[in-house]
């Protein structure tokens, strides 16, 4: 299998909106794809057509099968963890609840948890809904590193965090990387250039480039692509 | 005193059948957005089902070993039938609300309707132990033996299903699910089967609700519509505790049984309204959603 996903003509429209519009592209196994674009440009709602959150229509294969039209537990269960942009750590469970709820089988490894966040082996009696947000960011990460899973889905995990925190988890996710394929969601260009090989960038619902992460070295393209500078 | 003490013994047994008929409701309305207008059915079925065993079983096994078997039995059917229709009518229908709403309303006209053709429009009599009838000399005041029962099953399901909540992986599954359901989709787990389970669980506490209001406050009559009337009492304890909360649902069964019992009471004795009780309850659900519209203890939206 040389790809972990290959996306092909995938439309989605939400509440009357067409969000993607014929969206195509493919995640080699192994290392990190970032999806990149401005704001509101389809890149959360990518990572939820593929787990089949939202309806879509076209090709969506996912580590070597065609998932469309699945269910979401079906997809998830071929061995997808699933960072979403909100992290929606389950508020009124304990950190140890939460944890539960993404064992799948005998193979969730809590000392690998533990040793990247230490934090919440401390902390495994509280209330998601009472960590801060660089805790309940480390639960959600956690959840999805729990079991080993061949392909990561993570999406903007440096979202309204503090710089140091920023690059800990950074190191967390290039730590998983070593083991998993990764399609990463990411606004943060300094962490996206730190951790990614290849890119794919979007713009009102489409494909507007595919390339290598240097690609982001080039001031021009960045601006040009992502409307920021591309000093970051 | 002595009347305040046992209208208040009274409105506690009250409170604890509405939790019962309630606590399924706001579990199924919490995790899956149904409004199940079919909970009341379950409610009727469990009370028909418990009188056909209590009934139709030799009467030589004694009156206190069917009322106990009528008990379970209604339980039982009323898991059984909520199970049986999640499974064939609401699964369908998921993320369809009008449509729900509209087949739960139709089940119920058409089996409530499918009763009264098989057993009358007339209320029917459950025999019950001589025991549950007469009340129990405590501390200078007589009060109602099954009150107690109530009160027992009651607090026995609270703690049962707050244990089931807190320790079990579907208890927590469906806690999580109440909160943020795509999301446990989105660990991979089959959101379906907690789906019916919920509902078996709300069917089986309908039952029992059903079959102990009979026993309790309905002088051992079984009648079409019974479940329909609770029906309407589950919903303003539901909206007023918190969709999917248990706990708010049983601080809020108590106090509608009690508000009910203290204003048919003081008020109604004296003005001759007997409705005045359940008129208190409406008006204690409008102040609610004044002044907290999620609920006492319901998740803001």
């Amino acid at each position: 299998m040389t790809n972990a996903i290959e996306i092909s003509d995938l439309h989605v429209s939400i509440a009357g909106s067409h969000v993607l519009q014929g969206v195509s592209f493919t995640v080699p196994t192994g290392g990190v794809t970032a999806l990149l674009g401005r704001n509101g440009v389809g890149k959360t709602t990518t990572l939820r057509a593929i787990l089949g959150l939202v309806a879509s229509s076209g090709r969506i294969q996912v580590l070597g099968d065609e998932v469309a039209g699945w269910p979401t537990h079906r997809i998830v269960r071929l061995g997808i963890g699933y960072v979403p942009e909100d992290r929606d750590v389950f508020s009124s469970l304990s950190v140890e609840q939460n944890l539960r709820l993404a064992e799948s089988g005998s193979g969730a490894n809590y000392d690998e948890v533990f040793s990247l966040f230490p934090e919440l082996k401390q902390r495994g009696r509280q209330r998601a809904g009472t960590l801060s947000g660089g805790q309940q960011q480390m639960l959600s990460i956690a959840r999805a590193l729990l079991n080993s899973r061949p392909l990561l889905l993570i999406d903007e995990p440096s979202k309204g965090l503090a710089p140091k925190i920023v690059s800990e988890f950074a190191g967390v996710l290039e730590r998983a990387a070593q083991h998993s394929t990764v399609l990463l969601v990411e606004q943060n260009l300094s962490v996206v250039k730190r951790l990614a090989q290849s890119i794919v960038v979007l713009d009102h619902g489409e494909v507007v480039h595919l390339g290598e992460v240097s690609d982001l070295d080039d001031p021009t393209l960045v601006r040009q692509l992502l409307g920021v500078a591309g000093a970051a | 005193m002595n009347i305040f003490l046992v209208l208040t013994f009274s409105g506690v047994a009250l409170g604890a059948i509405y939790f019962l008929a309630a606590s399924g409701l706001s579990l199924i309305y919490g995790l899956m957005d149904v409004l199940n207008f079919a909970h009341g059915l379950f409610m009727t079925l469990g009370a028909y089902s418990g009188y056909e065993i209590a009934t139709r079983l030799p009467t030589s096994l004694g009156a206190p070993t069917l009322v106990i078997l009528a008990i379970i039995g209604a339980t039982l059917f009323g898991g059984l039938a909520a199970g049986v229709t999640e499974l064939i009518l609401i699964r369908p229908l998921y993320g369809k609300p009008i449509s729900q709403i509209l087949i739960t309303i139709g089940l119920d006209l058409a089996v409530v309707g499918l009763l009264m053709g098989g057993f009358g429009s007339t209320a029917l009599q459950i025999p019950v132990p001589l025991w549950l009838i007469e009340p129990t000399h405590l501390g200078g005041l007589y009060l109602p033996n099954a009150n107690f029962l109530a009160i027992g099953a009651g607090v026995i399901v609270l703690i049962g299903l707050e244990l089931f909540l807190a320790l079990t992986r579907y208890g927590i599954i469906i806690r999580a699910g109440v909160e943020n359901r795509e999301m446990v989709r989105a660990l991979g787990i089959d959101v379906g089967r907690a789906f019916t389970l919920v509902f078996v669980i709300g069917g089986a506490m309908a039952g029992l609700a059903g079959i102990l209001y009979t026993i309790v406050f309905s002088g051992d009559l079984v009648s079409p519509n019974q479940g329909d009337s609770l029906l309407i009492f589950a919903f303003i304890v539901v909206v007023i505790g918190g969709l999917g909360s248990i706990r708010g649902s049983a601080v809020a069964a108590l106090t509608v049984g009690l508000l009910q019992q203290y204003t048919s009471f003081y008020i109604g004795g004296h003005s001759g309204w007997a409705q005045i009780g359940d008129l208190s309850t409406v008006l204690l659900l409008a102040v609610v959603l004044e002044l907290r519209p999620r609920g006492l203890f319901g998740r803001v939206a």
